[in-house]
């Protein structure tokens, strides 16, 4: 996984409330079974219409085609678990979401890839969209060691972030193995434990 | 100080529990299927690294299968290596899987439940977000996605975070000619699509009691709607006998064992939620919904509502909604027709809900230019409603009977709405494009959806002349 310190660029205004993941990424291309291959399909029925880009969505502007922040509105991600979402949204090139809220799997399922999802107040969030729809080319700054979101208008936030998460997307760990090595633990866990079913068939 | 469901299932799963991390919570079943997983077992395949309890792990194909022509090969050539996928992959880590030719094959969340496998004061995670659908039995059961689910087939476990707990107390007694889908879409209509965020919620009160099992699972299913972590109804005897005699369950002294545990299985009287909602059953009607997320629903008797008499930061997003959707304000609902009906889903393809749809169907027929077809959840609910005769209740009035599987849900097969159809479906969700692009979704219960298929518009099913099934085992 990609680890994550510092990232500035321009912030893409994706003005849209509970944008959930059949959005982001429609359910005819989850039947890969690569990791790889998303960011072409990332909001494909908002970016496209009969094969051809559609102007007027965000992504599809200039200076907005990288950038590599999405500024969006509440409950964003919402509905399905599909961790192809992230993998799209990274692969097109976004690595932090501002947002006055997320949805919970999709909120998780970020930290595994790199992504830093932040939860600003609304009307912080209010504030940055009319920048960035009165400023074009509106660039902030985010560092992740000092939980800090920057402007060069002179534009300040700090956010929260689990002591666990911050480590996971600044380190980039490997979860699995970190577990493994209290894998005693597990098995002492199991010793004890008891399940009542029996899958035979 | 008393202690929550939640709370003691939580604890009875800690492995390790330290300050500032996540807890490490042990998982008891961990459902897979062939769209979340692949990635997640070519991770363990990168490490060299095994499944730890494939005994305690579960796969079955739903979401990308045809529903038809089972016996030739899946013609979609990208969702047949999704499959055999699923297949290698059983097959090299030793996973028990119920593939097309299994007579146990369905949708993930209605066959582990149907078989007793599904059990109170279980953690149960899938990487699907109705995987809600299990706390209908009091066990803990989320969605979780594919880096998740390789922890888990590694490990075991899930680090994890404690939800807040939210009660639902559901007073009073479901008005008749209501069901638990019109429940569950009311409350999610009342408080919105992601009020729950957060949270676990645990429904309580005598409307819930009064539900069966699969009414139970309805509700539950859908708590991903309102943002939930999971959903929890505590065991009682309803769930005790579902579960008695089911394949998985536990026989004889084990039984008995497993019920001393369940029965531990409630919150305590003076155990406190961080939030606490009273929701009256009695007022609940027939619900429908008119927009692009669950929580955008009325009564049948209501109207599509009109943007302009809303505040101003709702009403670009009802207005977009009302666009894709192609309705005017204030159309009455009973005045929307509908070009199709999908009667299935991991809300609404059990037994029971087939046989109140067949109970409204009984007798009539498919409107003309409606196209409907029934899913059943599983081959068990297929096979049981063969026997009972519904197949040939639906097919007489003009539906098509499949194959189980997700089907129309999210249409990841050929089973699609296309683009501005007008689709009456038991589904959970009726986000933009997610039955096909543009497709339109009206979400409703089996026995409005089946009324919608007759009538060819969306009427009140409590005025429905519905029918004594003859023949049919109801
Ligand atoms: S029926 Fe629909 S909601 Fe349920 S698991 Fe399948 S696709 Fe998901």
């Amino acid at each position: 996984m990609q680890s994550f310190t510092t990232v500035t660029g321009v912030v893409a205004p994706l003005d849209a409330v509970n944008v959930d993941t059949d959005a982001i990424i429609p359910k005819q291309f989850l039947k890969r079974i690569e990791r790889k291959g998303f960011g072409q399909f990332l909001f494909y029925d908002w970016r496209y219409e009969n094969g051809q880009e559609k102007p007027e969505f965000v992504l599809n502007k200039e200076p907005y085609r990288n950038a590599p922040i999405l500024l969006t509105r509440k409950n964003f991600g919402c509905g399905s678990s599909r961790e192809h979402a992230p993998w799209a949204l990274s692969e097109f090139g976004i690595r932090v979401i501002l947002a006055p809220s997320f949805a919970d799997i999709f909120h998780n399922n970020c930290f595994k890839n790199g992504i830093l999802p932040i939860v600003l107040p609304e009307e912080v969030i209010q504030s940055l969209f009319q920048q960035a729809e009165t400023q074009p080319g509106f660039e902030l700054s985010v560092d992740l060691a000092s939980q800090s979101v920057k402007g060069a208008n002179g534009f300040k936030a700090s956010f929260e972030i689990a002591p666990y998460r911050k480590q996971l997307l600044l380190e980039g760990l490997d979860e699995v193995g970190a577990t493994l090595k209290a894998e005693d633990r597990i098995t002492e866990f199991e010793e004890k434990h008891k399940v009542f079913y029996q899958l035979s068939f | 100080m008393g202690k929550t469901l939640y709370r003691k299932i939580w604890e009875k799963h800690l492995v390790v529990d330290e300050k500032d991390q996540p807890s490490v919570l042990y998982i008891d079943l961990h459902l897979v299927h062939e769209v979340t997983s692949p990635q997640a077992f070519e991770g363990l395949r990168i490490q060299n690294r095994k499944v730890r309890r494939p005994d305690l792990t579960l796969a079955t194909m739903d979401h990308s299968i045809p529903t038809r022509n089972r016996s030739l090969p899946i013609q979609d050539e990208i969702a047949r290596k999704q499959v055999e996928t699923l297949v290698d992959n059983c097959r090299d880590f030793g996973i028990e899987l119920f593939d097309l030719k299994s007579a146990n094959q369905g949708i993930v969340h209605v066959i582990a439940p149907e078989l007793g496998i599904t059990q109170p004061g279980q953690t149960i995670v899938c990487g699907d977000s109705h995987t809600s659908t299990h706390g209908a039995f009091g066990a803990l059961a989320f969605g979780i996605g594919t880096s998740e689910v390789e922890h888990v087939l590694a490990t075991q476990t899930l680090k994890q975070y404690q939800s807040k707990t939210l009660a639902i107390n559901v007073k009073g007694e479901l008005p008749l000619g209501t069901t638990a889908k019109d429940l569950i879409l009311s409350i999610i209509g009342k408080y919105g699509h992601d009020f729950a965020t957060g949270y676990v919620i645990e429904y309580r009160g005598e409307a819930i009691r009064n539900l069966s099992m699969e009414e139970r699972m309805t509700v539950c299913n859908m708590s991903i709607e309102m943002g939930a972590r999971a959903g929890l109804i505590a065991p009682d005897e309803t769930t005790f006998a579902y579960l008695k005699g089911k394949e998985c369950a536990p026989k004889g002294t084990e039984w008995e064992a497993a019920l001393t545990e369940w029965k531990t299985l409630s919150t305590d009287e003076d155990a406190t939620f961080d939030l606490e909602i009273d929701f009256d059953a009695e007022h609940v009607t027939p619900q429908v919904t008119w927009g692009t997320n669950p929580g955008q629903v009325v009564g049948i008797n209501e109207k599509v509502p009109n943007p302009a008499e809303l505040p101003e930061n709702q009403k670009r997003s009802i207005e977009k909604a009302l666009d894709y959707m192609g309705l005017a304000p204030e159309t009455p609902m009973t005045e929307v027709q509908v070009d199709k009906v999908f009667i299935g889903s991991c809300t609404n393809s059990r037994i029971e809900d087939l046989r109140k749809a067949a109970a409204v169907v009984s007798g009539h027929q498919v409107a003309e230019k409606v196209e409907a077809l029934v899913v059943p959840g599983s081959q068990l609910v297929k096979q049981q409603a063969e026997a009972e005769g519904l197949d040939q209740i639906f097919l007489q009035a003009g539906f098509e009977w499949r194959e189980a599987g997700c089907s129309m849900c999210l249409g990841m097969n050929d089973d699609l709405v296309g683009p501005e159809e007008r689709c009456a479906s038991t589904s959970n969700r009726n986000f933009e494009g997610r039955q096909g692009r543009k497709a339109r979704t009206h979400l409703v219960s089996p026995e409005m959806a089946a009324a919608a298929a007759i009538a060819g518009h969306f009427v009140d099913v409590r005025k429905w002349p519905t029918k004594e099934l003859k023949g049919a085992n109801v």
